[in-house]
């Protein structure tokens, strides 16, 4: 029977699963393995050395001494300061807001819609333009900032914003917020919408109030998605880089200098590849380290067979 | 949740919500305003903040032909984002699909752990990964290539939209693909006959995702690219305050310019950003 036959030929190689799996994920695997995973283990080895690219005989295997010149480092130390206190910062404020908007967003109001896709667009637009924009905003000479303060009788004269060290960190944490809030919203949004309404009419047929129902109610079933947001938040402000390179430059007098930055200073402006190797291999076990944490705490990591 | 309907209440809300509105609309809107005014006018003291006359000039230049200065390298970087996202986006989709079928349909052992490692790599952060890939990329001479700047942003993305695909085909019945086979239906072909054709908002909301993040990319790009060769619209603007000085309204329009794709795409896709940005974020 034909049917037999055609069956049989059927089983051929690309029946068996673990060729199959093999070769579908061929393509994917030799990206990742190729452009993330090699340099993983290059850097590891790069972080080994004292390789200089101003020096031809560098190169030469140190051991752990990049790692130990990093814990002396105090400018390392400082610049660690500096992103704790923008993560924690950012961090925050960005959950608050994120969950703070989305209950307003979770209202019924005219022009619903049309709001909740507006807040797309900071999410949207690329990290560049977002550091031109504030740094234009914030713009000593000209900048909007300058020109609605002494317009709206805040400040007499224009100030350099972006001068001081102190207030530049604080810009630069705002043009972060204004960025980084709307993930916070959609993500609180959507979690907000899968609540039971019976649960609040419960609570409002026992007579509880809004403020009771809120703590009750609202905020323990939203543990789970503002806990995700405060890891993975937390640790994309560790790896920010972006915003610095266009908005400050790691200043000014280095104040906002922050881990990323300091890095990249020592390795493409420095040429420091061994030192650079080493200190971003710290910013990765801390950052690694916090994902895998928190993967754990999920209850054994993402699972496949579902 | 229940309503008190004092007009108060009612006030307070649409005054929050036109609150939240401008706090969206003013920076951007700033920026476009600027893009469109004169320099005469951004540059008085005090501010005109409507101006008088608009200026497209710097947007003719960059669309047009044949011109000179920093809107001829501006149109090069947006033709360069455009091919490299669009590369980037193609393959990830591609690769990604068939990396999350293996994921969703097939065993092999160490599959959970391969899964959550290829997770675990979007935790890393770029700088560690840029100064091994600029070595590797220096040595197979792709320093400075459209195809090296492809490569870097697949790899960035391809966890995510084997993530997003993945939780499309979970949510496919595998009854489907079995009265396929046993009609005769390669597995090879249950693929692409049953599951990719099921999985269109899947591939979408990937699209739209790959397509933004790559041309977002900043870091890699900059070190990767050296010329005009491979810059992407992102590294040319960068190069603004320095290069450009004081024009304001060149790098205003340079900057509306680059973000017009990508908040083009998220708003008319919007659906699909906020499905994939929750896809697996909010269950369990």
């Amino acid at each position: 029977m034909p049917r037999a036959s055609f069956a049989k030929a059927r089983s051929s190689l690309l029946e068996r699963e673990g060729v199959l799996a093999f070769l579908l994920l061929a393509p994917a695997m030799a990206v990742i393995l190729g452009v993330l995973i090699f340099p993983m283990v290059s850097s590891l080895g790069l972080s080994f050395t004292d390789l200089k690219l101003t020096d031809p005989s560098s190169g030469r295997f140190t051991g752990l001494a990049n790692y130990a010149a990093a814990s002396r480092d105090p400018m390392l130390w400082a610049a660690m300061g500096r992103t704790l206190t923008f993560a924690v910062t950012t961090v925050t404020v960005e959950t608050c807001l994120g969950v703070l908007i989305a209950m307003l967003l979770n209202q019924k109001f005219r022009g619903r819609a049309f709001v909740r896709g507006l807040v797309i667009l900071p999410w949207a637009l690329p990290y560049v333009v977002n550091g031109i924009m504030w740094k234009w905003i914030f713009d000593a000479n000209y900048g909007a900032f300058n020109a609605l303060l002494s317009q709206l009788g805040v400040i007499g004269e224009y100030k350099i914003w972006l001068g001081d060290p102190a207030t530049a960190m604080v810009l630069v944490i705002v043009a972060n917020i204004w960025k980084e809030t709307p993930v916070a919203v959609i993500l609180v949004l959507a979690a907000l919408q899968s609540i039971p309404k019976d649960l609040y009419e419960a609570a409002a047929i026992d007579g509880a109030r809004r403020a009771r129902a809120f703590f009750s109610i609202t905020l323990p079933m939203l543990k789970p998605i503002i806990v995700s947001l405060l890891v993975i938040k937390t640790i994309w402000a560790l790896k920010e880089f972006d915003l610095i390179y266009i908005m400050t430059k790691g200043g000014p007098a280095n104040g906002t200098n922050m881990f990323s930055y300091y890095i990249y200073q020592h390795t493409f402006q420095f040429l420091n590849f061994g030192y650079g190797s080493a200190l971003a291999y710290i910013l990765t076990i801390l950052a690694v380290g916090m994902a895998v944490a928190y993967m754990k705490s999920l209850k054994g990591g993402p699972d496949v067979e579902s | 949740m229940v309503n008190r309907n004092g007009s108060f209440g009612r006030f307070g809300l649409y005054a929050a919500v036109v609150l939240v509105c401008v706090a969206i609309l003013a920076p951007f809107g700033w920026l476009i305003v600027s893009s469109i005014s004169y320099r005469v006018d951004l540059t008085t003291v005090p501010l005109k903040w409507i101006p008088q006359s608009l200026n497209l000039q710097n947007y003719r230049e960059i669309f047009a032909a044949g011109s000179g200065g920093v809107n001829a390298s501006l149109k090069i970087g947006l033709l360069n984002s455009l091919v490299i996202a669009g590369g980037s986006t193609v393959f990830c989709l591609l690769a990604g699909s068939l990396a999350a079928y293996v994921f969703s349909r097939l065993h092999f052992r160490g599959k959970n752990a391969t899964f959550s490692f290829i997770l675990l790599t979007q935790f890393m952060p770029m700088i560690v990964l840029i100064i091994p890939i600029y070595m590797i990329m220096s040595r197979l001479r792709l320093l400075n290539t459209i195809l090296a700047l492809v490569v870097a942003d697949c790899a960035f993305t391809l966890p995510l939209v084997i993530w997003l695909m993945l939780s499309y085909f979970e949510s496919i019945p595998r009854d489907l693909e079995e009265v396929a086979r046993i009609d005769g239906c390669s597995r090879f072909g249950t693929i692409f006959r049953i599951i990719m054709p099921l999985s269109t908002p899947g591939l979408a909301a990937s699209g739209i995702f790959a397509f933004i993040i790559a041309w977002n990319e900043f870091f890699s790009a900059l070190v990767l690219s050296s010329t005009l060769r491979s810059k992407t619209i992102s590294v040319i603007i960068s190069e603004y305050s320095s290069k450009v000085g004081v024009d304001y309204v060149a790098m205003a329009a340079g900057g509306v310019v680059a973000s017009l794709p990508p908040v083009i795409l998220a708003l008319v896709f919007q659906k699909y950003i906020v499905e994939g940005l929750t896809a697996g974020a909010v269950k369990g």
